[in-house]
């Protein structure tokens, strides 16, 4: 990769930024599992390992898989943020295989979060 | 735009970084090149505000006076609110907000107090991106910071900025991060470094661990920034050995900031440069001391010199060098792009910002925590919190690890920041806190706070190598039940002398636990001592394992979960233990609701 100029991080964040937000861009869903220290530990491998396996059974191209770090609430995890295009991420706690999988009908392919395992939606309140 | 006196309409358009993400500054474009082609822009007003939270609906806007709530807005969307919303006065009806169907149950991240009583900056980017993708950082303004710095400030208007926006650094001292650069900058021998203190030590913090393993290149920017303010082209990351997960993503993080530029010579081609190297340290908790960190990154034997010179002047390898924290250096790419102004409203008047907490212990809700600067520790444990699990009662704050103090209940009203902490006795540290509820004993907790302190003395200073070690062996001697009158006043005699007379900072806090607890929970100490007996039930040798006969409601709890068959129940009698079969597990103790067992 070439270095980069101050007008290619404005590029990149423009290319970014839509991926990111899954408007426009080519998916449907994006599924984030919370993967810091303290989500491996509860066994976030496990439900990565889970999701990753039922997008390739399915060969689903249009549901973004990925991970990021602690989502905070440590005590909860494993934790994942699942987003359906036009609706507001949910955010699920204490996930294992079978929850993902249930999650994973439902929301991911159904659309209708599931609420017993659910935490809460939205988003967190950013610094401005 | 003008802020004409004859408006007859806004729109508030949320410019949070939610809906800037999501394109609001492209719908705000959109709308004013609309609004001046039928000639409104006069009549129309666009105020972009703050963000108001519901960024997952974003871009939003809000139109005045009729309050419409527009969700979702998109610049093509311009010409159809100008034509049916301000000419026709329609409210246009696909873009407004729905409320969710009545049976969906699932709350709003707002309207639950761990989230909502957050403020993030440090951890901005915290579950939003992926760690190992230096693209989704630059996507959240990543690397934006750096090249305004390169491009628009000097290293001297960097140093100001941060003078002004009031940063403390994160990493216990509070030292303000702005002086400390302008100090470095000062000397004029090359080379200079700048080193990141990932050395996180304390019993039950994890902030730092968090940051670097969840969003690395914000450390790495802020590196960078200050190697830029203060001279120096070298950066080191010092992170113990024991978090392998922060050390791989730093070293991917590092890897592809060099292949963008981010990091190497000539930077964005403004010619600065810069590179980070990680020096994983073996986890002593002696180096998270400047000096000593710096004498382990030279190989040496990790141990803390006199000051002076300070580092600032003659540090690694005896160069000018800034040692910052983890937290500290995330916080500079919010405050260069948002300004020092912003980030100094944030806060109280000596402590800015937000502090990163690591909430542990007796408490519902265990935690990283983001809060601005003066939030209540009350706030901290029962509306973040969420409160002592099983119906507990709140005893106790241990807050800045082994090196701060407990504040004790009654005091849960502090305000958190670096002076009102100071003055309550404990302090601030890295930002571990550790609750502790009525089943926490407070002679046991100093005991091990003690421990650790006696495990980490490096043994340079006899104060701290030896009197640590006969202050644990009073302590043991006490929670054993072998205390004589007289003990809690020598332990506050040597607590002072080693406070006193070591020279580095583990060891001039490392009595105040003790200190701390004797100051707040004498009364304990001395029913160890005259009673033999621990209010708490905690110390083994001073329980009795006794069931009071009164208070017993023969629920038969402690039977069903003694685990040596050691207690006699049968339906509607009393309990009672076997003394000889008795392991003193706790076991009974700790399942018993109604404290039955003393």
């Amino acid at each position: 990769m070439a270095k980069i100029s101050i007008e290619d991080l404005k590029r990149i964040k423009e290319r970014e930024r839509s991926r990111m937000v899954l408007r426009e861009g080519d998916f449907r869903a994006k599924i984030t599992v919370h993967m810091g220290t303290c989500g491996i530990a509860a066994g976030a491998r496990d439900v990565m390992t889970t999701f990753r396996d039922l997008l390739a059974k399915r060969d689903m191209m249009d549901v973004m898989l990925t991970n990021s770090g602690c989502a905070g609430l440590c005590a909860k995890e494993p934790m994942i943020t699942v987003e359906v295009v036009d609706q507001a991420p949910v955010k699920y706690i204490l996930v294992d295989k079978e929850k993902a999988l249930r999650i994973f009908e439902e929301h991911v392919v159904g659309g209708n979060p599931v609420e017993d395992y659910a935490l809460a939606k939205g988003s967190e309140t950013q610094a401005t | 735009m003008s802020a004409s006196p004859v408006s007859r309409m806004q729109f508030m358009m949320c410019a949070g970084t939610g809906c800037m993400a999501s394109g609001s500054i492209e719908v705000k474009e959109a709308l004013l090149k609309e609004l001046a082609k039928r000639n409104l822009q006069d009549e129309v007003q666009i105020i972009m505000t703050g963000c108001n939270g519901f960024c997952a609906m974003g871009p939003l806007v809000v139109v005045y006076p009729d309050g419409v709530f527009y969700n979702q807005v998109k610049p093509e969307h311009a010409p159809l609110i100008v034509e049916e919303h301000v000419l026709k006065g329609r409210v246009v009806e696909k873009l407004l907000f729905k409320e969710e169907a009545a049976k969906d149950r699932v709350p709003l991240m707002r309207d639950i107090g761990f989230f909502s009583l957050q403020r993030l900056i440090v951890l901005r980017n915290r579950g939003l991106i992926d760690a190992e993708n230096i693209d989704e950082y630059i996507a959240r303004d990543g690397y934006a910071a750096l090249g305004k710095v390169l491009t628009e400030m000097t290293p001297e208007d960097v140093i100001e900025e941060i003078k002004k926006s009031g940063l403390r650094g994160r990493g216990g001292g509070g030292f303000p991060t702005g002086l400390k650069w302008e100090e470095c900058r000062r000397y004029e021998s090359f080379p200079k470094f700048t080193i990141c203190n990932g050395d996180e030590g304390d019993p039950g913090a994890f902030m730092d661990r968090s940051v670097m393993e969840g969003d690395p290149h914000s450390v790495l920017e802020g590196m960078a920034i200050s190697g830029y303010a203060i001279g120096a082209e070298q950066g080191y990351i010092y992170v113990r050995a024991e978090y392998p997960l922060a050390i791989q993503r730093l070293q991917k993080a590092i890897e592809d900031a060099r292949d963008y530029g981010l990091l190497g010579k000539d930077i964005l081609g403004k010619g600065f440069n810069f590179d980070i190297g990680i020096y994983p340290g073996a986890g002593a908790f002696v180096c998270g001391e400047s000096t000593a960190l710096m004498f382990s990154i030279e190989g040496k034997r990790g141990m803390p010199r006199i000051k002076p010179p300070r580092s600032a002047e003659a540090g690694l390898w005896n160069q000018p060098t800034n040692l910052n924290n983890v937290e500290t250096f995330a916080n500079l790419n919010p405050i260069i792009l948002n300004g020092a102004d912003w980030y100094a409203s944030i806060g109280t008047e000596g402590s800015k910002g937000t502090k990163v907490f690591a909430l542990t212990g007796a408490v519902n809700n265990v935690g990283l925590v983001e809060v601005p600067m003066g939030t209540t520790l009350k706030t901290l444990i029962f509306d973040i919190g969420g409160g002592i699990p099983k119906k507990r009662k709140f005893k106790a704050a241990q807050i800045g690890g082994p090196s701060g103090g407990c504040i004790p209940s009654g005091s849960e009203g502090v305000e958190i920041d670096y002076e009102s902490l100071q003055s309550a006795g404990a302090m601030m540290g890295s930002g571990g806190v550790v609750i502790m509820d009525n089943l926490t004993c407070m002679v046991d907790t100093a005991r091990f706070f003690i421990d650790f302190c006696v495990e980490e003395s490096c043994g340079k200073c006899v104060p701290c190598r030896e009197g640590l070690k006969v202050m644990y062996d009073k302590l043991t001697d006490i929670v054993e039940g072998r205390g004589e009158e007289g003990d809690v006043e020598f332990l506050f005699e040597l607590g002072h002398h080693i406070n006193n007379t070591s020279h580095c900072g583990l060891g001039k806090s490392a009595a105040n636990p003790v200190l701390s607890t004797i100051h707040h929970f004498r009364h304990e100490y001395d029913a160890h001592i005259r009673d033999k007996h621990c209010p708490a039930l905690v110390c083994p040798s001073l329980i009795d394992f006794v069931v009071i006969e009164e208070k017993c409601k023969m629920c038969g709890m402690c039977f069903r979960n003694c685990p040596s068959d050691a207690i006699i129940w049968e339906k509607k009698k009393v309990a009672r233990i076997d003394t000889e079969k008795c392991t003193k597990c706790r076991t009974c103790i700790t399942n018993c609701k109604f404290d039955a067992i003393r």
